[in-house]
């Protein structure tokens, strides 16, 4: 526990030298990455101490404070949020020193480390608390360093709309939580979190809607994502990549460590995680289907992988609730799994994305094109963690949804059960699949392949080593899961049963036989390799002087290339009972039309259609009102006077 | 195992381009041409792989990627399914997930090689295909669903194994009959065949699947076609395996059993391609909802 300790603080405080060193220089941003990387190493080397101790460490220190304790505790479910933060905090940090180096952001780049140091180490002191100040201590610091990196660029008006939204949201959250913990200390009798489902039902399902209304809110489920694409696409890309990677992560580690707490669960839960989960998914990959800005893009499919995560959970709880527990071990298991891989792919396609806008000097997809000839290796590192997201063999991301599809088809085992309905949720997979294989050919298509769209994208460079080297280590972290999915058994098996319940003991192969699944991966790159190479070596002496062939047409430019909105027209057609996209020009009546424009743009469904409007029509009524009354007449302001002179009166003359 | 796996691979490596050669002949026929030999397909393959490459300047190695995943994929696929009595040669609890999603990897790169060339032709071609194939999807589920609550069972050896000749006998036919419509709406969209897509058509603004590979020649097109042979091969036998559950035990006549279903389904694919004239694009997504509507019934059957 000591290391862990060590490590936190040293994380925390990677930013502070920074500020007493010279704006300019490059002193303090080495140091805070070389901060950051001890202190990773630290927590890493306590989180394997509490590993192989047998039973999870623990600290209780007496303080002052209301809760008894400060107690810290690390136990499998801790370990599984703590290991991808410690590698995407790392990868960020050194990632950082070419992104956004010190001397070409004097104002604000000592601002990004010290907050960057500060929101992992409060998730790490959030990971480990086990008492409801401590950990909302922590949630707070977290929120407040989020909003903090998030309008790291505060001279734009449309960073600093994003931090305001992401402050309101957060807080709203927030409050929630101090309901949830109010309730949790009524009910179990103290602040320290109670153990693994020993909690009885009383007051339980107030407990959960709200947990439900706070955690969802960190995580973005889908009516509550709001703050999400805005927050994801103003931060610097490493940034972004700790907050979608990580920080939206703590929202699921909410959920499943309420839920651990009761020894009953009823079935709603269940149903309403698994509806939720599926909305999230489906209208997540949709609306990210829909984005023309890269990383607004990327972070809709935070909103889409939450959801998978959740219909995860959704299954564990169901398993619960009607005692089948294989399904709670595959489902839990499978959400868990996922919180890992989205937590390392969904940081490198922030860095690569970064490395992209870095060069480009654009977020539009549709000013990129052709980067794969200029920028090799981040093209590379973007197309695996595109196929990890779209969870395709061999990576990772098929792994923990497979997990979650053999939960689902566990329960045809169960015929006639009213589990029955959860089958749905395989097809509802299978659609968010298919729709972000579509999302990411078309993401992947656009930028890195065909010609060059725009100058900018045709003088592109290859980004700098440092910031390579971090997306090779999450893409090979990322083939790694996906090739030796073994070994994560025994770390979900003990996190599985840290959480609770009646649970089989072992995620043996007969259930879940993912040695086979590294056989097939294995299998399948090997045969990729052979047969690559073999056409490879047939096309070396190919004559490649010649252009694509533009069907008889002699002069092709680069302009008539498909584009990301083109590609996506038909599924955004499709969806646009969900979507509501608003589309301009594109009618070319004559024979011979003069010059045209076409425009598309897809507003949130929440934020902009239903949130906005709604408050904007509340300030034009209270605004109405006050004109009303407040009409500079000083006789009326007496007549209002007198009138709650009266109306006190009578009321209090009883 | 490896006996097996040998086997299993000779059979859709020898066999695969035999019924496209069928199709075609059934659609000459049909049209009253002479059309041409049955194993045209063969003499094209060869002569494709025997050719040079022309590559444009635009591409990179993501171009040649393409034909090989479509060429890799049916070959893992093949490896985890029963062809006719056979058994599966490789079989674990859940290898129906890996099945889909290994053709999903095979989508992906061959859409991703379109956009290479930089065609907006070929961009068109891989817009339609991701679309369609992602409705396409839920269908397989909701059928691989229902053959998995008939089975009781996760793999596709079991799926497809002895126990579907007792299902079309106690209850659950109007399920597998639907299913084997469903499957084959699906077979028709994944193989872009008529009514979804026309392989042989010479406009390129009207293909899916062909305008995606326009630009590719000689060992690359080559590989494209055996792939797609294979495909279609291998989405064919699961059908070919609903529609004949019979089993003889001999491992002589199971095979010829499965081949001869396996020329009957090319033989309905060409009719349906001879009688059936092309889809409007806007109208392809509403026949794959329309699908999956039926595949939802299927299962409702199943677990009433």
């Amino acid at each position: 526990m000591l290391w862990f300790l060590i490590g936190l603080v040293l994380i925390s405080v990677s930013g502070l030298p920074g500020l007493f060193l010279r704006r300019d220089g490059t002193g303090g941003e080495r140091l805070a990455s070389l901060l950051t990387l001890a202190g990773a190493l630290f927590g890493l080397l306590g989180v394997t101490a509490a590993l192989t101790a047998g039973s999870a460490l623990s600290l209780n220190l007496p303080w002052s404070l209301p809760g008894e304790f400060l107690a810290l505790r690390l136990d499998p479910i801790s370990v599984i949020f703590l290991l991808p933060l410690f590698l995407v905090t790392v990868c960020g940090a050194i990632y950082g020193l070419g992104y956004w180096p010190q001397r070409q952001h004097p104002a604000s780049g000592r601002k990004l480390r010290l907050f960057y140091g500060l929101i992992s180490g409060a998730m790490m002191l959030l990971l480990a608390a086990r008492s409801g100040l401590l950990f909302l201590l922590a949630w707070e610091a977290m929120a407040l360093c989020g909003y903090f990196l998030i309008t790291t660029d505060e001279r734009t008006a449309q960073v600093r709309r994003a931090g305001y939204i992401y402050l309101i949201a957060t807080h709203c959250g927030t409050l929630a939580l101090f309901g949830l913990f109010t309730l949790l200390d009524f009910h179990s009798g103290s602040l320290l979190f109670p153990a693994a489902a020993t909690l009885a039902a009383a007051g339980s399902s107030t407990m959960f809607l709200l947990g439900l209304f706070g955690f969802g809110m960190k995580a973005g489920l889908m009516p509550l994502h709001i703050w999400l694409p805005g927050a994801h696409a103003a931060a610097p890309s490493h940034a972004s990549a700790l907050l979608s990677g990580i920080m939206i992560k703590m929202g699921i580690y909410g959920l499943v460590r309420l839920t651990s707490f009761f020894a009953e669960i009823p079935p709603w839960w269940g149903w309403t995680l698994l509806l939720l989960g599926a909305v999230s998914g489906i209208l997540g990959v949709a609306l990210a289907i829909a984005q023309h800005d890269i990383k607004r893009l990327l972070a809709y499919h935070s909103v889409e992988n939450i959801g998978i995560i959740t219909i995860g959970l959704g299954l564990a709880l169901l398993g619960r609730s009607y005692d089948q527990p294989t399904l709670t071990l595959l489902g839990l298991s499978g959400a868990l799994l996922h919180v890992v891989n989205h937590g390392l792919f969904k940081p490198l396609l922030f860095l690569t994305a970064g490395s992209v806008i870095h060069t480009v000097g654009s977020r539009e997809i549709d000013h990129f094109g052709g980067l794969l000839k200029r920028q090799r290796w981040t093209g590379l590192f973007f197309l695996g963690g595109a196929v990890a997201i779209c969870g395709l063999p061999p990576f990772n991301g098929f792994v923990s949804e497979w997990l979650i599809y053999l939960g689902v088809f566990a329960v045809v085992q169960y015929p006639g059960s009213q589990l029955s309905l959860s089958l749905l949720a395989a097809p509802a997979l299978a659609l968010i699949g298919g729709l972000a294989l579509a999302c990411f050919v078309k993401v992947f298509g656009v930028t890195f392949l065909g010609e060059a769209r725009s100058p900018a994208a045709a003088q592109a460079h290859e980004a700098p080593p440092s910031m390579l080297w971090p997306m090779g280590l999450l893409l090979f972290a990322s083939a790694w899961i996906g090739l030796f999915p073994m070994s994560f058994r025994a770390l979900l098996e003990s996190a599985a049963k840290a959480w609770g319940g009646p649970i089989p003991p072992r995620l043996t192969e007969s259930m879940a036989p993912l040695g086979a699944i590294s056989v097939a991966g294995w299998l399948l790159l090997i045969l990729l390799s052979l047969i690559g190479w073999l056409l490879w070596r047939r096309s070396q002496n190919a004559p490649r002087a010649l252009g694509t062939w533009g069907c008889g047409y002699q002069f092709p430019a680069c302009s008539m290339q498909y584009t990301a909105s083109s590609f996506a027209d038909s599924l955004v057609r499709l969806f646009r009972f969900g979507l509501w996209s608003r589309r301009q020009g594109g009618n070319l009546t004559a024979l011979l039309p003069a010059r045209g424009e076409f425009s598309s743009h897809t507003p949130d469904l929440i934020l902009d259609r239903t949130l906005i409007p709604a408050f904007a029509s509340i300030a034009w009524l209270f605004r109405w009102l006050s004109r009303l009354f407040q009409n500079g007449v000083v006789a009326i302001y007496l007549l209002y006077v007198a009138l709650t002179l009266i109306t006190l009166l009578t009321l209090l003359a009883r | 195992m490896i006996g097996r796996i040998t086997l299993q691979l000779a059979l859709l490596l020898i066999f695969a381009p035999l019924p496209l050669g069928v199709i075609n002949k059934t659609k000459a026929l049909f049209a009253g041409r002479v059309g041409p030999p049955l194993l045209q397909p063969y003499y094209d393959l060869a002569r494709l792989w025997r050719k040079g490459f022309v590559i444009s300047r635009t591409t990179t190695w993501v171009f040649l990627a393409g034909p090989v995943v479509g060429l890799v994929v049916p070959l893992l696929a093949a490896l985890l399914l029963p062809f006719g009595g056979l058994t599966a040669p490789i079989s674990f609890t859940g290898d129906l997930i890996l099945f889909v999603y290994l053709f999903g990897l095979s989508r992906f790169f061959t859409a991703a090689a379109a956009l290479d060339t930089g065609s907006s032709f070929e961009g068109m071609g891989a817009a339609r295909e991701v679309t369609f194939s992602c409705l396409a999807e839920p269908t397989l589920l909701f059928s691989l669903l229902v053959l998995a609550s008939g089975a009781k069972s996760l793999n596709l050896g079991a799926l497809f194994g002895p126990q579907l000749a007792g299902q079309w006998q106690n209850g659950n036919s109007a399920s597998l009959g639907l299913i084997f419509v469903a499957l084959f709406v699906v077979l028709l969209v994944e193989n872009s065949r008529i009514p979804f897509d026309d392989p042989n058509t010479h406009l390129e603004l009207t293909m899916v699947h062909e305008v995606m590979v326009l630009d590719h020649s000689g060992p690359a097109l080559g590989m494209i076609l055996y792939g797609a042979a294979m495909k279609l091969m291998v989405l064919s036998a699961m059908l070919v395996r609903i529609a004949v559950p019979a089993q003889t035990g001999s491992l002589l006549f199971d095979l010829l059993i499965f081949l001869a279903g396996l020329l009957m389904l090319a033989v309905l694919i060409g009719i349906v391609e001879s009688t059936m004239a092309r889809l409007q694009l806007p109208r392809i997504p509403q026949v794959l909802v329309g699908t999956t509507l039926l595949s939802i019934f299927a299962l409702i059957l199943v677990l009433r």
